[in-house]
């Protein structure tokens, strides 16, 4: 079975670290939080300026000046910090943010992103996603695998507008959790149920697939 | 002391023309300049150029001079949420400069630093960084980005004194703190203004030296985008 976009996030969430600084993009990514595991110290970071994020507030205690890179309205946690936006992404630049998840239209097998514009369609803007995936050291992509038309979404070459260049290091869809390396996509884990030509399938750039492809374990 | 106060967004706003270039802080509808934004639709001010992370949402923000076609061009990094925005630009009505977060905050701070221009990595291998110089460091490549240059810049803070000195409140702060005295003439709006000696020096974020005007804005709506929470157990 394919993952949902929660479980998608679970996967994720077993990549985020004891004494990881993370920041998180919209979609899937926010969803990571809720899974990570609570006996680790980890802070998120919104680019809009806050270090520490907590939960959403509960009703009737939201701030208006207290908001998210989403716009959503939030809660900070002991140890929290507020900071302008140059500040922000001077942390993101010189490489403070240990781990970047974040959303993508299109993955390329030498690690290209495209997730801001479809030409002629839509322009929503790169946000912070530009800066974000230049700076970040460790950029792991949360996707489907395929678009509503069933085509992939994994390709040798992105066709989009790129969003950066040679940065994505580490892809998780619906599918398949892989690896980008030098030699193309590195398949590492299937969703639990589906299959090894299931996702040759849905890949449309070069996947490796050495021995034995264990499955996901998501709890 | 020397006193930056004026009485009223009208007087703070003397000078303003149609063509100007305007730096307005705020991300989404937090921390935007409300009461300013309000007089400059009732000036009605067309041809500007506005430097702003967001466009506002369609009756709210800078969606109010959107409205009105004063804008002549944006220069934001994400407009997604604002409908009229995207009808405009698509049709070639507005013109757009999409610039990344990080590059547009660092421009106003490089304004605001007298620093004309640095390197990003940021958008490098895109059609960002088209047309502009790029340059390696120690094997990684970078674009080069010039300082905005504007007219005026308009900070909302949440107190400020008689002397222009500014604290701004949770992720309010944005493009506001970025932004003072990265103009030629910075016009602050706040929420409470106190006489010289009220604040803490010490809890101070921009000095009073890069604020020209300061007033206390009349009311605010702080409209909420997203509000999003959750139910007590």
């Amino acid at each position: 079975m394919a993952l949902d976009k929660n479980q998608i996030a679970k996967r994720i969430a077993k990549e985020v670290k004891d004494g990881y600084y993370v920041n998180l993009g919209i979609g899937i990514p926010t969803l990571v939080a809720n899974f990570v595991r609570t006996d680790i110290s980890v802070e998120f970071q919104s680019e809009n300026g806050v270090l520490g994020m907590g939960p959403f507030p509960f009703e009737g205690e939201e701030d208006a000046d207290i908001i998210n890179a989403g716009k959503q309205t939030i809660t900070t946690l002991p140890g929290a910090s507020f900071f302008d936006s140059a500040f922000s992404f001077g942390m993101i630049r010189s490489q403070k943010v240990d781990l970047t998840i974040l959303g993508a239209m299109e993955v390329s097998e030498n690690g290209d992103i495209a997730n801001w514009k479809i030409p002629g369609k839509m322009v929503k803007g790169m946000g912070g996603a530009m800066d974000l995936v230049a700076s970040a050291e460790n950029i792991i992509v949360a996707m489907m695998h395929v678009n509503k038309a069933g085509e992939s979404k994994v390709l040798k070459k992105c066709t989009l507008p790129l969003t950066g260049v040679g940065c994505v290091k580490k892809i998780v869809t619906e599918l398949a959790v892989m690896d980008v390396t030098p030699k193309g996509f590195k398949l590492l884990e299937r969703a639990p149920g589906v299959s090894v030509e299931a996702i040759i399938k849905a890949t449309e750039g070069t996947l490796i697939v050495e021995g034995e492809i264990p499955e996901m374990i998501l709890d | 002391m020397i006193k930056r106060t004026v009485k009223n967004v009208q007087e703070a706003l003397q000078g303003i023309e149609s063509g100007m270039t305007i730096m307005l802080g705020g991300f989404g509808l937090c921390g935007i300049p409300e009461n300013t934004i309000a007089e400059l639709v009732k000036m009605g001010v067309t041809n500007l150029t506005c430097i702003s992370n967001n466009a506002g949402v369609d009756d709210f923000g800078l969606g109010l001079l959107l409205q009105k076609k004063q804008i002549k061009k944006m220069v934001s990094s994400y407009v997604g949420e604002n409908a009229e925005f995207e009808r405009q630009m698509l049709s070639g009505e507005l013109d757009v400069e999409l610039t990344p977060q990080g590059t547009l905050a660092e421009k106003c701070r490089a304004a605001q630093h007298g620093i004309p221009a640095f390197f990003t990595p940021a958008g490098y291998g895109t059609e960002v960084a088209e047309g502009k110089e790029t340059r390696e460091f120690n094997g990684k490549m970078y674009v080069m980005e010039e300082a905005y240059k504007a007219d005026f810049a308009i900070v909302k803070a949440w107190k400020g004194d008689e002397a222009g000195n500014l604290i701004f409140k949770g992720t309010a702060r944005n493009f506001n703190s970025c932004m003072a005295g990265a103009a030629k003439i910075t016009i602050a709006e706040v929420e409470e203004l106190v006489p010289a000696g009220t604040l803490n020096p010490n809890e101070i974020h921009i000095p009073g030296i890069m604020v020209n005007r300061i007033f206390q804005g009349k009311k605010y709506e702080k409209r909420i985008e997203q509000r999003t929470v959750r139910q007590k157990a």
